[in-house]
């Protein structure tokens, strides 16, 4: 038991670096899924099932899913941003 | 402040952080030598009075309900906050709207995907009433049963794409139920005064263990907190997506 313990806790570590470190926008929501996934794991093995459960679900579906909404919007008001500045000086040139 | 410095920094402050969390996971480690008086009556205590089997759950839901009613109404005021923050703003009324994570947009979602949605959504409700309805007999109840049932939504959602998901959804009854779901649990709780007891005090009958009935109040708490829980979701998950809405631009 103190093996597996000693193990997930080592994978919450890495997981946990590896969400800090990812700059890659749209691989984010990916990497912070399986983190969650690795804490509900470290719930279960921590002997806490009900915690895991939540977690499973806030973790692993809530968040990335909040984290991939707020890249979309950027996304989407960047472009329009942008197509706006092209028209705008595209009436200036005439 | 220089790259190096900030490395080291970062790296005292990791390790002041690793050997703390050493000293503070090293009674977890040892299962079998509870230091806490607490826990430790709490796990003696809890079949022989209340007649159910999840430790937890009789924390959560009878020993320390009052502290529970408190986390209940902390989820009910920031889902209301989240939903007045992100209401639908003037410019966008009466516009045709666009989701724009729909990736399938003109086509519609494929056959495959839609037919895997609905036979997904009847198994997750399923398994999100059970875990409601037995958190007195094993590990579950309202707040992880009530989040269950709210990604039965979410699956609709990622199939059917946001209209469907808004038409399913119908809005003012998830807001009736999310407030009737946090008002039962502060009915529930006035009940023992109709006995002259105090606030939350378990008056009903304990029930036989290891039956669904079993518990008294807490099953009630359960699935009023289940109903709360999982029509905030909800509330949260359709406010967030509407955010996601842009006007079709006419070009």
């Amino acid at each position: 038991m103190i093996y597996l313990q000693i193990a997930i806790l080592g994978l919450v570590v890495a997981g946990g670096t590896m969400v800090a470190l990812s700059r890659k926008i749209s691989g984010q929501p990916i990497i912070v899924s399986v983190f969650g996934l690795i804490l509900s794991l470290m719930f279960m093995v921590f002997q806490a099932p009900d915690v895991a459960l939540s977690q499973i679900v806030v973790g692993a579906v809530g968040l990335p899913l909040m984290i991939l909404l707020a890249i979309a919007k950027l996304r989407r008001d960047e472009q329009m941003l942008r197509r706006k500045r092209e028209s705008d000086s595209g009436k200036e040139r005439e | 402040m220089r790259r190096s410095w900030r490395m080291l920094l970062f790296f005292a402050g990791a390790a002041g952080i690793v050997c703390l969390f050493t000293l503070a996971a090293e009674p977890i480690s040892q299962p079998r030598d509870v230091r806490n008086r607490y826990a430790t009556a709490i796990i003696s205590e809890t079949f022989s009075q209340r007649n159910i089997t999840d430790a937890v759950s009789a924390v959560n839901f009878d020993f320390r309900g009052f502290d529970t009613v408190g986390e209940e109404f902390i989820l009910f005021v920031s889902v209301l906050g989240s939903l007045v923050l992100l209401r639908m703003v003037e410019d966008r009324k009466g516009k045709v709207l666009r989701d724009a994570l729909e990736p399938w947009r003109d086509v519609g979602p494929s056959d495959a995907i839609r037919l895997w949605i609905l036979a997904m959504i009847a198994p997750k409700v399923t398994f999100g009433i059970y875990i409601v309805t037995h958190g007195q007999l094993t590990p579950g109840g309202g707040f992880q049963g009530g989040v269950i049932l709210a990604t039965a939504a979410l699956i609709l959602y990622l199939g059917e794409g946001f209209t469907v998901f808004r038409d399913v959804i119908s809005h003012p009854a998830t807001e009736i139920v999310e407030g009737a779901g946090a008002l039962g649990f502060v009915v529930i709780g006035m009940l023992a005064w109709v006995w002259g007891q105090p606030f939350l005090t378990n008056v009903l009958p304990l029930g036989k263990a290891h039956e669904l009935t079993s518990g008294g109040t807490m099953a009630l708490i359960s699935i009023s907190t289940g109903l709360e829980v999982a029509a905030g979701f909800i509330l949260l998950l359709y406010a967030f997506l509407q955010e996601n809405l842009s006007p079709v631009e006419e070009t």
